[in-house]
């Protein structure tokens, strides 16, 4: 009797559970599936070709050459497909509010607050002034924006006033 | 994009080119504030939107290997300084503070009325990272336009320092909405959606709107792009170039 693979089984499946193992080189906490980062996944019927679109949270995001690599070794391990092609796509923006209801909570556990929803933006200009963010330690809403601009491109740098501690922010973009 | 006439795919590279060393050599004066910025918060914001703009130029420089089947940092570092396609507003080095705010000011005001445009372009490469970086640029557009308010209101030696910053950079601010070679090429296929001219004009209309809001006046009459704002290259710019090309120079073709 044959038992059969797994991965051949249901190969869909076992594509985004090995995806889900692949962590976001920053904050290692979070996979690139809860990110949102993972486009289409294509799997040829003849199985030549599994094809996976990546979708970067920031265009120069460094991290983005390093979350490919690992994508593709992770899926070639799997082997339900003869040859894996990991390619970034800018046809639909990545927006933050990819980011899934786990992958908040994620974020948050780690010490990173969660960006503020996108649902309210009328105009890109509002972006910024999306502020109300709160702090991932104590859970006050008593926070302030100190720098949009943080230690990596996707990270902003807040205050809180209840536990008087600052505190790093996924950006809302 | 193999199956474009050959026109019209000159015409995309040029326009590639410039999108792409516009971001890249600013991204690299920028990048001169690291570590000596006026203070430790703008420290990380300047160069986190230096970094944005190199990874800008990154994108562009891609698209247009893609386009040309040749290597993006071929293409970014392995050229001659008078090949290089930026406005003549990136030839000037990074000077005092104030002239640092001014020149991003009026460049990213310039850039996002470009990207806007760029963001409905027939070129689906081109529309989809322009609509990204939209999103990214706000953030950079908001936090110059609150240097410029923090000058302008920050006393004579701040706001005499902005107003001569702005009237040295305006006539060659003007420059990143020269004419391309390929416009019409660009503008028949709605590649590039508007004419230089018509995102010129909507430029200095907010140039005007924000300077009126911070009691500034724009420096000069209009002037109009000059037909050479992007092939005049400057002493400084060519000190530039050896900085950024000198690791790329040391050990040509190596892998790193």
């Amino acid at each position: 009797m044959v038992i059969p693979h797994p991965a051949a089984a249901d190969p869909d499946a076992a594509i985004w559970a090995a995806l889900a193992e692949v962590p976001d080189p920053e904050i290692p906490t979070i996979s690139v599936v809860d990110l949102g980062v993972i486009g289409s996944v294509e799997l040829a019927e003849d199985r030549s070709t599994l094809r996976v679109e990546l979708m970067p949270t920031f265009i120069g995001c460094p991290a983005t050459e390093v979350m490919r690599q690992a994508i593709g070794e992770r899926l070639a391990a799997l082997g339900v497909a003869e040859r894996v092609e990991v390619e970034l796509t800018f046809a639909e923006p990545w927006t933050s509010d990819r980011i899934t209801a786990a992958g908040r909570e994620q974020l948050r556990s780690s010490g990173f607050a969660p960006p503020p929803h996108l649902r309210e933006l009328t105009t890109l200009g509002e972006l910024p002034t999306l502020t109300t963010v709160p702090c991932p330690y104590c859970g006050s809403r008593q926070t302030t924006l100190e720098n949009p601009f943080g230690p990596t491109l996707c990270r902003a740098i807040y205050h809180c006033a209840g536990c008087r501690q600052p505190f790093e922010a996924f950006k809302p973009i | 994009m193999t199956d474009v006439e050959p026109a019209t795919r000159d015409a995309v590279a040029e326009l590639l080119l410039t999108l792409a060393d516009d971001e890249f050599v600013l991204g690299f004066w920028d990048s001169e504030w690291t570590g000596i910025a006026p203070m430790l918060e703008e420290d990380v914001a300047t160069s986190s939107i230096a970094q944005d703009e190199i990874g800008h130029a990154r994108a562009w420089f891609g698209l247009l290997a893609e386009l040309t089947d040749d290597d993006p940092d071929r293409i970014a570092f392995g050229r001659p300084p008078e090949a290089y396609r930026h406005a003549a507003l990136m030839n000037h080095p990074r000077t005092d503070w104030a002239f640092t705010v001014a020149r991003r000011f009026l460049y990213e005001t310039a850039d996002a009325v470009r990207l806007e445009a760029l963001a409905g372009s027939s070129h689906a490469g081109i529309a989809g990272l322009a609509a990204k970086m939209r999103r990214e640029e706000t953030y950079h557009l908001l936090h110059w336009n609150a240097w410029m308010r923090r000058l302008a209101e920050g006393g004579p030696d701040t706001r005499t320092r902005l107003n001569d910053a702005l009237a040295r950079l305006w006539p060659d601010a003007e420059s990143v909405f020269s004419p391309l070679a390929g416009e019409a090429n660009l503008l028949a296929g709605g590649i590039l959606p508007e004419s230089m001219a018509n995102l010129r004009a909507r430029w200095v209309g907010r140039i005007d709107a924000e300077l009126a809001s911070l009691g500034l006046v724009r420096p000069t009459d209009e002037v109009g792009p000059p037909a050479d704002g992007r092939t005049a290259r400057t002493d400084d710019f060519r000190w530039l170039w050896g900085e950024f090309t000198s690791v790329a120079r040391s050990e040509p073709g190596a892998t790193w």
